[in-house]
């Protein structure tokens, strides 16, 4: 069980949270995505095996959304930060 | 005479008083601070039960969690508790248990027919032969787990309670051994919170039972001492009977807390049986201790053979006296202790049998009391019939894997054994380290950390108490620091530290050319030297295949003294070293949780909890059938007396059509919107149109995914300028709020827009029929509902039969209906009130399977019903839902993707069967073939029945079903298949009643 510091609240236990998947997943202009780019936001990630930068939601708690950057081997949590930034230096 | 085996004085036990117990139906008598175990030794009882598959004769042959032979069955009734170790189970007045794996008594046993069997039996054994044929083993299971030895399970719910709880420290310890104490003296010196927990009732581990000075003074008093400050810092908690089962991730480990298990059970207002503790800890230290090691020689089963350690520990601890004549059988220096103290009970000590050669300090100091000390030599076989009767041993050639000369008997009814020390490596492995081979002391030791913990004493392979105690300190030191606690240094346990001899790795000893006898490596589960053997040549090389195939530490003990030799002698067979081979995984729990503390409080009615209505009660009163909605229960149906379920939904329809009926919509998922740019995200997350919804109007949506699928409909109000109020599917609430959540957060954090779920804050009651206007009228309302003053889509305020209202002339049964939202406080008013002014027109509550009906006759679909995440509004016939005009909304592009444009999609159409009568089953298939036998599969499949019912408004049955290319199949004639024929039905519109909506104005 994950200990999650939730930019908003601090240190919380994983069950109240709730995963997001990978993060910074660029919703195409559907305008101009073909039916490639659509299929690629929509189905594939790229399940790092090592650093992985995704989503969580507090959602037992204040019900924001923010980023994680997390080890999938170790667990370890390199980096939490806000939705819309981009990852901290080296995480 | 009572209790032969008690010794006239010592131990940790109450002497003062007697607790009766019985065993096999027999009463025997012991005192408070016994286990069974002890008790059961005290009494001369040795024969404790039969082995898991061979049957043969067993007894104790340990002194804790590590028991693999006195397996007991504990308890009656609801309160049996299968599978217990004896060694484990701390004596009360009253305790009932029984052997396990015998019959008709331990004594005379039909079953040790299998122990003449065994050779008939080798590993493998029921793999090679029950499962072929392959159904073969679904009649042979039965016969065979009836047969292999597992304790019965109580069939009675459970009476006790348990419960969990979260705690948070800066250094959790387990074990309550000297260096755990020592350890949470340093941390909990420094004023850190410290939670140190035993499995144990007692703290103090080895000192419970050994002899050393500590500080100058007796380890007894040392123990005392510590114990007594250790309680009084606040911020300290002694936690006794406390098993910490299992390490995951970020330092979270679970403890299992068995507050009333050494009592006798009572159904009481007191502690539950057992709490889960669930503890996040900043640092860890592991001092869980060390489990001593048997021999692998021939017939080491008997009962009367016994790790030297628990004798020791029969003797100071429990005062009794585990046999009268013994022989010590070891490979290392710690056996000498327990010697000394068998010698100081007055067991005769009949030999010293040491694989080791050589110098050996403490032979040299036994022979000169007059021991007879055989070095170089070893136990290889054992003799008895249920009892331990003589040993045979041998000079050990150089290798260790042949004898050196003649062999001699020596009679004696007790062999203490001493194969080393294996650390308990569980917590540390479970944390996610790897253990590391330690070639000096033959053992796992824990390797690097991989969280923030460290393993102390005899769990880091520190074996003389005095680097026990050391290492101890060190760690909780070390843990307070790391945890952010400034550390003075505080003296650290003194003791005389020891010089050992260092032991001399021995694994399956040596037996006579031509000996017959099995030699055992896991006792509880029968697995022998020759079953790995055989494992190994079959090509089980990897010890994690060889342990599935051999069931070796797979038992109720998981091995924990059998796993090391297991795999040395697989090391062996595979011609590869013992570090090569490895350790199989360690997996929590460390020993067996109950299920009830998993459980916890959550049970019966906490299982799952219901959630209610404010007229949940009332549907109950008056006797509403219901039926699970996501973790509501709606009325399904109300049946009248003499009705069966047909009738009722009949007759609740036909009020829905003809006069009203009341349906309590309050599950309905309703989100509070408010903000500047509602609008926008209206027009994002729906497919059609907001911007011209006008304040007191409300508008149908469709929720798409943005793979273009249908995700969730409902009615969105606008209330005010910027305030709007989103109803969704009863199912789906909390995903739509979490879903606008997620968009507004994620990709649209720019807009004003603050969702709030309002479900329960309203109770909702949806007034439906022809004459629903004058039952609402009569109820009393201050507003004009004509067609013209309140129409079909408006929103109104209102105060009904006294009470504020919201109401929408909104309908999902095709209806004149008023959707009516009162405070969840008056719901119950409302309804009632709306009851008896209904009552002259013949109101009827109506459940969910009318309403499903109502629905279906109109065509209007059911997200989930008649939408399964692969239906989109273009198979639904909605075209008219998407608003060409916007740039984009959820699931615009992923409604242009080729597949989701293609022709001969499935479509949602309406089906009439040709015979009227017949209900076509939900789920029924439609195939491309005429009537009749099918042809051989796979038959071609075009479609299926999503919504079917009797419309007793039609007077025959209607279904909606999604046929591939249904839209354009209008008039053709389908065959639906049922379980036993086929039978036709006509394509047409999925709209079957009031086909221009005319009933919905009223």
């Amino acid at each position: 069980m994950l200990l999650i510091s939730c930019p908003y609240c601090g240190a919380r236990h994983e069950a109240e949270f709730s995963p997001g998947g990978e993060a910074h997943i660029q919703r195409p202009d559907p305008a101009a995505a073909t039916d490639r780019d659509w299929a690629e936001y929509l189905y594939y990630r790229s399940n790092e095996k090592g650093l992985h930068h995704e989503r969580w939601f507090h959602a037992l708690g204040c019900r924001r959304w923010f980023n994680v950057a997390r080890d999938t081997v170790t667990h370890e949590i390199r980096a939490v930060y806000e939705m819309g930034a981009m990852p901290p230096e080296g995480a | 005479m009572a209790q032969p085996f008690r010794l006239a004085e010592g131990g940790r036990i109450d002497r003062a008083r007697s607790v009766a117990f019985t065993f096999n139906k027999r009463g025997y008598e012991g005192h408070p601070g016994d286990t069974l175990a002890s008790a059961l030794l005290a009494n001369g009882v040795a024969l404790t039960g039969r082995s898991f598959k061979y049957h043969r004769p067993r007894g104790i042959m340990s002194a804790g969690v590590e028991e693999a032979s006195a397996i007991i069955q504990l308890g009656s009734g609801a309160y049996a508790d299968p599978n217990c170790k004896a060694t484990q189970i701390e004596l009360h007045d009253g305790l009932v248990a029984a052997s396990l794996n015998c019959w008709p008594s331990v004594e005379l046993d039909f079953g040790g027919i299998g122990n003449t069997l065994a050779d008939l039996i080798p590993a493998g054994f029921y793999y090679k032969t029950f499962m072929w044929p392959r159904r073969g083993w679904l009649a042979y299971e039965h016969f065979i787990r009836r047969a292999a030895g597992l304790g019965r399970a109580p069939t009675l719910p459970d009476p006790e309670r348990y419960e969990k709880r979260f705690e948070h420290v800066d250094v959790l310890i387990a074990g309550g051994g000297p260096a755990g104490i020592a350890a949470a003296l340093a941390a909990g010196r420094t004023g850190a919170r410290v939670l140190i927990a035993d499995e144990q009732s007692e703290f103090g581990g080895q000192l419970l039972f050994r002899d050393s000075e500590i500080d100058g003074g007796g380890a007894a008093d040392w123990l005392t001492a510590s114990l007594a400050e250790l309680s009084a810092m606040p911020e300290v908690r002694l936690l006794p009977r406390s098993t910490v089962a299992g390490y995951y991730d970020h330092n979270f480990l679970t403890i299992l807390e068995r507050l009333t298990d050494h009592l006798a059970p009572t159904i009481s207002a007191g502690p539950p049986r057992q709490r889960l503790w669930k503890v996040r800890a900043r640092e860890v230290v592991l001092a869980t201790g060390a489990i001593e090691r048997p021999f692998v020689f021939v017939n080491n089963d008997l009962p009367g053979i016994m790790l030297a350690g628990a004798a020791q520990s029969y003797i100071r601890r429990y005062g009794v006296r585990p046999g009268s004549r013994a022989v010590i059988f070891t490979n290392n220096d710690s056996a000498y202790e327990a010697a000394a103290s068998l010698a100081d009970a007055g067991v005769a000590l009949a030999a010293i049998v040491d694989a080791r050669d050589g110098a050996i300090p403490l032979a040299a100091e036994f022979r000169r009391r007059g021991v007879e000390v055989l070095s170089g030599h070893a136990v290889i076989a054992a003799a008895g019939g249920q009892a331990l009767r003589e040993v045979t041993v041998a000079p050990l050639a150089a290798d260790g894997a042949s004898l050196a000369g003649t062999a001699s008997t020596i009679a004696c009814d007790l062999l203490c054994v001493s194969g080393g020390w294996s650390p308990s490596v569980h917590l540390f492995s479970q944390s996610g380290g790897r253990v590391v081979y330690d070639e000096a002391e033959a053992c796992f030791v824990p390797g690097k950390s991989v969280q923030h913990e460290r393993s102390a004493g005899a769990a880091a392979a520190s074996f003389d108490l005095a680097a026990c105690l050391a290492a101890g300190h060190e760690a909780g030191l070390a843990a307070a620091r790391a945890a952010g606690f400034s550390a003075d240094e505080s003296p650290a346990p003194r003791v005389v530290p020891q010089n050992m001899t260092p032991l001399r790795a021995l694994w399956e000893v040596p037996a006579l050319p031509g000996a017959r006898g099995k030699k055992f490596v896991d006792i509880a589960n029968d697995v022998t030297a020759a079953d790995i053997a055989l494992a190994a040549r079959e090509g089980y090389r990897s010890v994690e295949h060889a342990k599935r195939y051999t069931t070796a530490g797979m038992g109720i003990d998981q091995g924990k003294t059998a796993n090391v030799n297991a795999l040395a002698i697989l090391a062996r067979e595979t011609a590869g070293a013992i570090p090569g081979v490895g350790t199989t995984t360690f997996r929590p729990p460390y020993t067996p949780v109950t299920i009830g503390a998993l459980a916890g409080r959550h049970v019966g009615e906490f299982y799952d909890p219901l959630r209610k209505t404010p007229m949940t009660d009332w549907h109950a009163a008056n006797g509403a059938v219901f039926e699970p909605v996501g973790r509501w229960r709606r009325p399904f149906y109300y049946p009248r007396a003499g009705e069966d379920m047909e009738s009722a939904i009949r007759r609740e329809c036909r009020a829905v059509r003809e006069g009203a009926g009341l349906l309590d919509a309050s599950t309905l998922g309703k989100i509070d919107l408010q903000g500047r740019d509602v609008v926008t995200m209206l027009d994002r997350v729906y497919t059609n149109g907001w911007g011209n919804l006008a304040v007191g109007q409300c508008r149908y949506g469709l929720m798409l995914k943005d793979d273009g699928m249908v995700f969730d409909d409902g009615v969105t109000s606008r209330l005010g300028e910027q305030h709007y109020l989103m109803t969704t599917t009863s199912g789906h609430a909390d995903a739509v709020l979490s879903w606008l959540e997620e968009w507004l957060q994620c990709e649209w954090p720019d807009l004003d827009v603050w969702p709030t779920s309002v479900t329960t804050q309203w109770a909702t009651v949806n007034l439906a029929g022809p004459r629903s206007r004058e039952v609402l009228q009569a109820a009393g309302i201050d507003i004009d509902i004509s067609r013209e003053g309140c129409p079909y889509l408006g929103v109104r305020e209102a105060v009904v039969a006294g009470i504020p209202a919201r109401i929408f002339r909104v309908s999902y049964t095709g209806e004149l209906s008023f959707e009516i939202n009162v405070a969840s406080r008056y719901g119950l008013a409302l309804w009632e009130a709306l009851m008896t002014a209904g009552a002259p027109v013949g109101i009827a509550p109506i459940g969910t399977e009318a309403l499903h009906v109502l629905r279906a006759e109109k065509g209007y679909i059911a997200v989930g019903h008649d939408t399964d995440g692969t239906v989109t509004p273009l198979d639904l016939g909605m075209r008219w839902i998407i608003d060409k005009k916007k740039s984009d909304f959820i699931g615009k592009r992923g409604l242009a993707r080729s597949d989701l444009t293609r022709a001969g999609r499935p479509q949602l159409v309406g089906l009439l069967t040709e015979d009227p009568a017949l209900v076509l089953p939900e789920g029924s298939q439609l195939v491309a073939t005429g009537l009749g036998k099918l042809p051989a599969p796979p038959v071609p499949m075009i479609g299926r029945i999503t919504s079917s019912y009797f419309s007793t408004t039609l007077g025959r049955s209607i279904a909606l079903a999604l046929l591939d290319g249904g839209l354009k199949r209008m008039g053709e004639r389908v065959t639906a298949v049922l379980p036993d024929r086929t039978v036709a039905a006509i394509v047409g519109t999925s709209r079957f009643y009031d086909l221009d909506g005319e009933r919905l104005h009223g």
